[in-house]
């Protein structure tokens, strides 16, 4: 049971988040959308979901740096357990409790706005509550945690989580004797992995590349698409009127850039 | 230079009677769906009123448009790109559907299933979100219709700045007119710069500006942006939509379908060459009242050789230069200087263009007789305010609007002596710049608007665009998600609907 749930199924789980994503970025792009309600009910979204996000945003991150940093790094950097899993807890409980308020009051509005709840799927409620239940028992972790506070009981999860991204045997053993919350937690977390392809959830990796592309491969604001065949710059080329033997004159270029062709034999 | 082309378009507004017939048809071919009830790509709506979304131009309160920095850059009135992401989780400028109105429909069916009872059955109206009953409606997609309601609400209308408004609370002194709004396909959308996923582009061929439903994610930030609240976001399938200029049925040389159907043929479209290079300087011209000729400086003349040679350069077809030349886009707002943009003080550029109304003369009522200057009917003392009509269309500049409705009311005289006493009198055609021979086109156009008239538009050139065998056996027109059937709903593996079996099926 041990060695399934903490050595297969995180395979499991990330294979299916994996494949099942990318079968549904190909499959059907238009499925794939934030599915934001705040149209409908402007009342207690504003505040909840940015707690919720910038919540939920910061413990993943903890999550990812605090887990699959190799303990060697903070050994090198001077940081003792102890310290890390302090920072962790104090972090991660400052996050999740914000995640949590603000993911309690996505659900309540969810569930009572009649606009909203007539609006929304199963899944939209199941991932909420799947969701908050997840934060709840994070936040729980943090009552056993505080009677260790050695960072013994952390480094057994770090060296859990780096084994499975490294493919090694015997991941599941590290964790075999940890508390059942922890257990349950990462259970659960694994399982929000497994269906993030069959619900909303997606939109987060496109809230991670979006920004990117926007800030960064957009250079200016617009964007215009052209449906003919040939580039603006080849056909300006053939439209050049050159005399025999003579050069082509300077092809003029827009601010769309493209490279200046040279003269032409 | 850099020379593209757009199908531009002009509204008459002088002959708008307000039917809502463009409302209606573009209605049924492209928002009859869930999600979309509520939204008019075209709507019409009565002015002086706050519009559709409530108080759509109010740009201090929803940000939307651009605005010029101290640095005189532009950028988007609800922030720079890093401002717009921060927004991302809940977007503060974004109108609520209530803004809209909640959309209803009645209960038609309790007419004929109602028991037998003392009162006469009575189709009440149900919420088209929750299905729920509606005790009272509070609003519609035309709630203002004919001046309805009262004056102290719809005179919070944003044109009335700088207009000494109260007056024309009184009967004796009220006016109205209709303005029928769609999506401007403007040369700077806001929406397309705000839009994180880039789904939202302009479209180099012919202008249009589209929504890629398979990029779009919902970010929201594009209806934020766009500052006349033309895209929509629709509540079921988490996507925006907008006014697609029935880019079909132009690419086929179609008057989309509210010019098509429009009863007052106010409606014009046709061919604007215009320099893509000069579309950052316009929109960020000093001073709000230089904008209207700022636009007017991009557009290029389809009669100038050296702009005729750039645009073959730039592989603009043959036809759309030829169309150009005889586009009545190009001849009222260029020629005639008769057509402005709506609010360009917003710095879009937009691209859909208006013709101010007249209006009976104010003091003619009071005085007996009517004012002239210099034997002209002073265009000054219209019933519809010169200001607002400038605060609408030229960022107040009242100037080009006076001269515009001169025109147009030399136009009546010039005619009415032709017709009336046969005689072409050309000192009324000298006095507002024009000549007799001008004006009678501009009547032809203008009054007449024989379908001829009325639409110059190119087919699109497919053979720029696509290989012919190659999309041989293709699954023609689909809405979004490729060859599948468009459908949207909610349950399949991945959220969308589930494709019924089509073929009749037996069991034996």
């Amino acid at each position: 049971m041990n060695s399934f749930f903490f050595g297969i199924y995180p395979y499991i789980a990330l294979s299916v988040m994996v494949i099942g994503s990318i079968a549904r970025y190909e499959r059907d792009p238009f499925t794939w959308k934030t599915s934001s309600s705040q149209l409908l009910r402007r009342r207690q979204l504003i505040i909840g979901s940015v707690l919720f996000h910038v919540g939920v945003l910061v413990i993943f991150f903890g999550h990812l740096v605090g887990l699959l940093t190799p303990i060697v790094v903070f050994d090198a950097l001077g940081i003792s357990h102890g310290a890390k899993q302090l920072l962790a807890v104090v972090a991660g409980g400052i996050a999740g409790i914000m995640a949590l308020i603000g993911g309690a009051m996505l659900l309540h509005r969810r569930w009572v706005d009649p606009r909203i709840r007539k609006t929304s799927s199963l899944a939209d409620i199941a991932i909420l509550i799947l969701l908050l239940a997840q934060l709840v028992l994070g936040l729980g972790t943090i009552f056993v945690s505080l009677q260790h506070l050695d960072g013994h009981e952390m480094t057994k999860f770090m060296a859990w989580a780096q084994m499975i991204f490294t493919f090694r045997a015997g991941a599941a053993e590290q964790i075999a004797d940890v508390a059942p919350i922890f257990k349950l937690h990462i259970v659960l977390g694994l399982t929000i992995f497994l269906v993030f392809p069959f619900t909303r959830l997606v939109h987060i990796a496109s809230g991670f590349f979006a920004p990117l592309r926007y800030l960064f491969l957009r250079s200016g604001y617009q964007l215009v698409r052209s449906r003919r065949r040939r580039p603006l710059e080849e056909r300006r080329r053939s439209a050049e009127p050159r005399a025999a033997g003579a050069r082509a004159a300077t092809i003029p270029h827009g601010t769309a850039g493209g490279a200046v062709p040279s003269a032409a034999e | 230079m850099k020379v593209r082309a757009q199908i531009g378009k002009v509204l008459n507004l002088d002959k708008c009677i307000g039917c809502h017939t463009c409302s209606v048809t573009c209605k049924n071919v492209w928002t009859t769906r869930d999600g979309v009830e509520y939204a008019w790509f075209n709507n019409v709506e009565t002015k002086p009123g706050t519009g559709y979304p409530t108080d759509w131009e109010n740009q201090k309160r929803w940000n939307g448009g651009w605005v010029r920095t101290a640095g005189g850059k532009l950028q988007p009135r609800q922030g720079a790109k890093w401002r717009i992401l921060a927004n991302i989780f809940a977007n503060p400028n974004m109108p609520e559907i209530d803004d809209y109105y909640e959309p209803f429909d009645f209960d038609y069916d309790h007419l004929k299933s109602a028991p037998d009872m003392q009162a006469f059955p009575t189709a009440r109206p149900r919420s088209k979100i929750t299905g729920e009953r509606i005790e009272k409606i509070e609003k519609g997609p035309n709630w203002e219709e004919i001046l309805g309601g009262e004056f102290a609400k719809r005179s919070q209308d944003y044109n009335f700045d700088k207009v000494q408004k109260d007056i024309y609370g009184e009967y004796e002194n009220t006016f109205m007119m209709y303005l029928p709004r769609l999506c401007e396909h403007c040369l700077n959308p806001t929406c397309s710069a705000s839009c994180p996923s880039g789904a939202i582009y302009k479209r180099e061929e012919d202008g249009i500006v589209l929504i890629d439903q398979e990029k779009c994610r919902g970010w929201r930030m594009c209806i934020s942006g766009c500052p006349y609240k033309k895209v929509y976001y629709n509540w079921d399938t988490g996507k925006s939509e907008k006014c697609t200029f029935c880019y079909p049925r132009i690419e086929s040389g179609q008057p989309t379908v509210c010019s098509e159907t429009c009863v007052g043929r106010i409606r014009y479209l046709g061919v604007i060459l215009y320099d893509a290079d000069r579309i950052a300087e316009a929109a960020s011209a000093d001073r709000e009242t230089d904008l209207y000729g700022a636009q007017l400086d991009v557009f290029l003349d389809p009669n100038d050789p050296e702009v005729i040679a750039a645009a073959r350069r730039d592989g603009i077809p043959e036809d759309w230069i030829e169309a150009a030349k005889v586009s009545p886009v190009w001849k009222m707002a260029m020629d005639w200087k008769v057509a402005f943009p709506l609010h360009p003080e917003y710095r879009t550029l937009p691209m859909v263009w208006y013709i101010p109304p007249l209006s009976p003369i104010q003091n003619a009522a009071q005085a007996g007789q009517i004012a002239m200057s210099d034997q002209m009917p002073d265009v000054r003392s219209l019933r519809i305010p010169v200001k607002y009509l400038a605060n609408m269309l030229t960022a107040g500049d009242e100037e080009p609007i006076v001269h515009a409705l001169e025109r147009m009311s030399a136009m009546r005289l010039y005619m009415r002596a032709l017709s009336v006493e046969g005689v072409r009198d050309e000192a009324i055609a000298a006095r507002v710049g024009m000549s007799g021979r001008v004006i009678e086109d501009m009547y032809k156009i203008m009054a007449i608007a024989d379908y001829e008239d009325r639409f110059a538009i190119p087919t699109a050139h497919r053979e720029q665009h696509e290989e012919a065998a190659e999309i041989r056996g293709g699954c023609g027109f689909t809405d979004g998600n490729g060859c599948s059937t468009g459908e949207t709903g909610r349950t399949s593996l991945f959220g969308g609907k589930k494709k019924k079996f089509a073929l009749p099926q037996e069991t034996f």
